[in-house]
């Protein structure tokens, strides 16, 4: 038969039982849409956490006090003490093809100004940590060198500390007490939104790393070490000096620091967004299989109950081969067009999903064509086995079935 | 001229079931182009299975069969697919229209399979429609089985048993579910599609429903006992006259009694 006709066949048979079809073809539809939905949240996910290790900086190396041994993790990161303001100065001094460094030790603390008080995270770290973390000024500017040595008292604000501390003024040249110690602001920096784990990068207070721990924790270690590589590919050169000057400086005690790479953070943190989208679109997966059970289900309902049908073609001049496509055409029919009424509602499922509940989503466009062509196959193999079936019928006795 | 039905000694053994089933016992026969047969007998005389056969949609068991020349034995599932297509054309016993499916779109089923494969569809809606013509049924082109009466649907299955101009209609029991006036009416095109040299061959079981083709031939079981010409032939269009008429009467004497 004429691919048209058979076409044109297949959708009047489609069209004599549309609640049918449409019953049928919703499986397809749940299951599409469900795979674009889970795909969607978990490759969003993905590219926000790709985004955020990004935003950690260019080109970034981490010293983090505590190691791994063979045996696994000791102490875990940052319960050691090992980690001190002179390993950094040696390594700032020691190893080439740095582009930046800076020490940083971690606190939370009240802070007061303007009659307010906020609780926040008190940061000691060296003057070049915005430029590290990639992360400008938005007004005035960081504290230098000369402030580190003086233990000066001079702070930069984040954003969200001076929204809440000064909001209605320039917090520029205010004074922010900490431990009930005045320190200056010299600058705010500009909005940086949510870390990788999920707080507010910008509910931030940073000092000079020297007055942190002399004047506010009274720590004699450090929490870690951020260094910048110069270059992409000076990354691992860069990291093998720092492991060895400071395995060096430990004089053969065990190595208590992890020196990580960014890229190993982001393939740790973005492992885990890998690993949800696969399970989601296994899930999603399973109901497409479940929506294909049920083509078949109903085409082989459907063989049977239109045996008269099959009968009246084959004997006015049909062949196996006829009967076989109409309803295998009918099969993929329902199934592509399930498909695409899924992905569309699949599509505008992580929409809404993503303006009501503020998810990050992203629809891969790849996923849609998988999802439509996937649908297509299901439609093949599940219809095939009925259409054969059709199409082996003995036109007389299918006329005589009742 | 040569027949256009050549059959010598057809048998049909059913082995389905626990006893085969010997429905047709050696029948030849020959039937020429235009011809009109009734072929009666009692019923289980074999009437349907030889009408099978003869419509290929099933294979003797003994015997050969050619249609139009064409020994069907020699050919294969396909083959006989497309004989049926472009050849034959059957009015199945209890109409076997496709539900939820117009008029026309009944008609046209045929052209969608066989030699008409390549054919557009716009022209073979005209040709449907024009079988609708023939069969006076064009303004029901879009009406669902369900919405004809039962003379209507006969008359469907009639018109797409003639779309692809066949040599043969085959017509089993065409009249077996209609009142006699509806049967009349179904006659009067078969006598019509005859007078243009359509050969017919159809299953009765009324005399009166025989006497309106050319020849009469009677099965019992599984053998012609008897073959013979019509002498007094039906017309379907005088008998309709008649019928009119007596309706008309009825109507009147019906219509006068509130009156008096
Ligand atoms: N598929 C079959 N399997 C077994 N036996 C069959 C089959 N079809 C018909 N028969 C038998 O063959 C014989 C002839 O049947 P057939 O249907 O040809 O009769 P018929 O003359 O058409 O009768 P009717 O007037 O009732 O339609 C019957 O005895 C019937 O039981
Ligand atoms: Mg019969």
């Amino acid at each position: 038969m004429h691919f048209a006709n058979t076409l044109r066949v297949a959708l009047r048979a489609l069209r004599r039982n549309t609640l049918r079809s449409l019953l049928t073809a919703l499986g397809m539809i749940i299951g599409v849409a469900a795979v674009i939905t889970m795909v969607s949240i978990g490759s969003g996910a993905k590219a926000q956490v790709e985004a955020q290790v990004a935003s950690l900086g260019q080109n970034l190396i981490t010293v983090m006090p505590g190691s791994y041994s063979s045996g696994g993790m000791r102490g875990g990161f940052g319960s050691s003490v090992s980690l001190t303001p002179e390993d950094a100065d040696a390594i700032a001094a020691e190893v080439a093809n740095i582009d930046g460094l800076s020490a940083e030790v971690r606190d939370r603390n009240q802070v007061l100004a303007n009659g307010l008080n906020w609780n926040t995270n008190v940061n000691g770290v060296g003057p070049d940590y915005p430029y590290v973390r990639n992360w400008p000024m938005e007004a005035g500017a960081m504290f230098t060198e000369q402030d580190v040595k003086s233990l000066a008292k001079v702070c930069v604000i984040g954003k969200t500390v001076a929204d809440q501390m000064f909001p209605n003024e320039d917090p520029v040249g205010q004074t922010l007490r900490i431990r009930n110690l005045p320190f200056r602001i010299l600058g705010v920096l500009s909005p940086k939104g949510f870390s990788i784990f999920g707080s507010d990068e910008d509910d931030v207070v940073l000092i000079p790393y020297t007055s942190h721990m002399r004047r506010v924790s009274r720590r004699t270690s450090i929490s870690m070490i951020r260094i910048q590589a110069a270059d992409a590919d000076k990354v691992a050169q860069v990291k093998q000096s720092v492991e060895d000057l400071l395995t060096q400086r430990r004089r053969g005690r065990e190595p208590d620091f992890t020196v990580r790479t960014q890229e190993e953070l982001a393939s740790a943190a973005t492992a885990t967004a890998k690993t949800m989208t696969g399970l989601l679109a296994g899930i999603a997966g399973v109901s497409l299989i479940v929506g294909g059970i049920g083509i078949m289900n109903i085409m082989l309902v459907s063989v049977t109950e239109r045996t008269r049908e099959i009968g009246i073609r084959l004997a006015i001049g049909a062949h196996g081969k006829d009967v076989l496509t109409q309803f295998l055409i009918e099969a993929i029919l329902l199934s592509s067009l399930g498909g695409l009424v899924g992905v569309a509602v699949g599509v505008g499922g992580s929409q809404a999903l993503s303006s009501y509940n503020g998810w990050p989503v992203l629809v891969p466009t790849t996923w849609i064509f998988i999802s439509v062509a996937g649908s297509a196959l299901v439609g093949i193999i599940s219809g095939f086995y009925p259409a054969y079936k059709a199409a082996q019928l003995d036109p007389i006795d299918a006329l005589r079935y009742e | 001229m040569s027949p256009v039905v050549k059959i010598q000694d057809l048998h049909k053994i059913y082995e389905s079931g626990e006893v085969p089933v010997h429905a047709v016992r050696g029948v030849s026969l020959e039937i020429q182009r235009g011809e009109f047969i009734a072929l009666m007998g009692a019923s289980g005389s074999g009437k349907s299975t030889l009408m099978n056969m003869l419509g290929c949609l099933d294979r003797p068991t003994r015997g050969t069969y050619e249609l139009d020349g064409i020994n069907i034995d020699e050919l294969d599932r396909n083959e006989l697919a497309d004989l049926r297509n472009q050849k034959l054309g059957f009015v199945f016993q209890g109409f076997n229209l496709l539900a939820r499916t117009t008029a026309l779109e009944n008609v046209e089923l045929p052209m969608l399979y066989g030699r008409h494969r390549k054919v557009s569809m716009e022209k073979i809606r005209e040709r449907a429609m024009h079988c609708l013509e023939i069969v006076g049924l064009a303004n029901r082109f879009d009406h669902f089985p369900n919405q004809l009466s039962g003379g209507q649907q006969q008359r469907v299955a009639i018109a797409r048993g003639l779309v692809n101009e066949p040599q043969v209609l085959l017509a089993d029991e065409p009249t077996g579910n209609l009142d006699s006036k509806t049967s009349v009416e179904v006659m009067g095109v078969f006598q019509k599609l005859n007078d243009q040299g359509i050969t017919i061959v159809m299953v009765t079981h009324e005399l009166d429903i025989a006497k309106y083709c050319r020849r009469n031939l009677i099965l019992r079981d599984g053998v012609v006992v008897r073959d013979e010409l019509v002498a007094d032939r039906t017309i379907a269009e005088e008998e309709m006259q008649r019928i009119k008429a007596a309706e008309a009467a009825a109507k009147l004497t019906h219509q006068a009694k509130p009156g008096s």
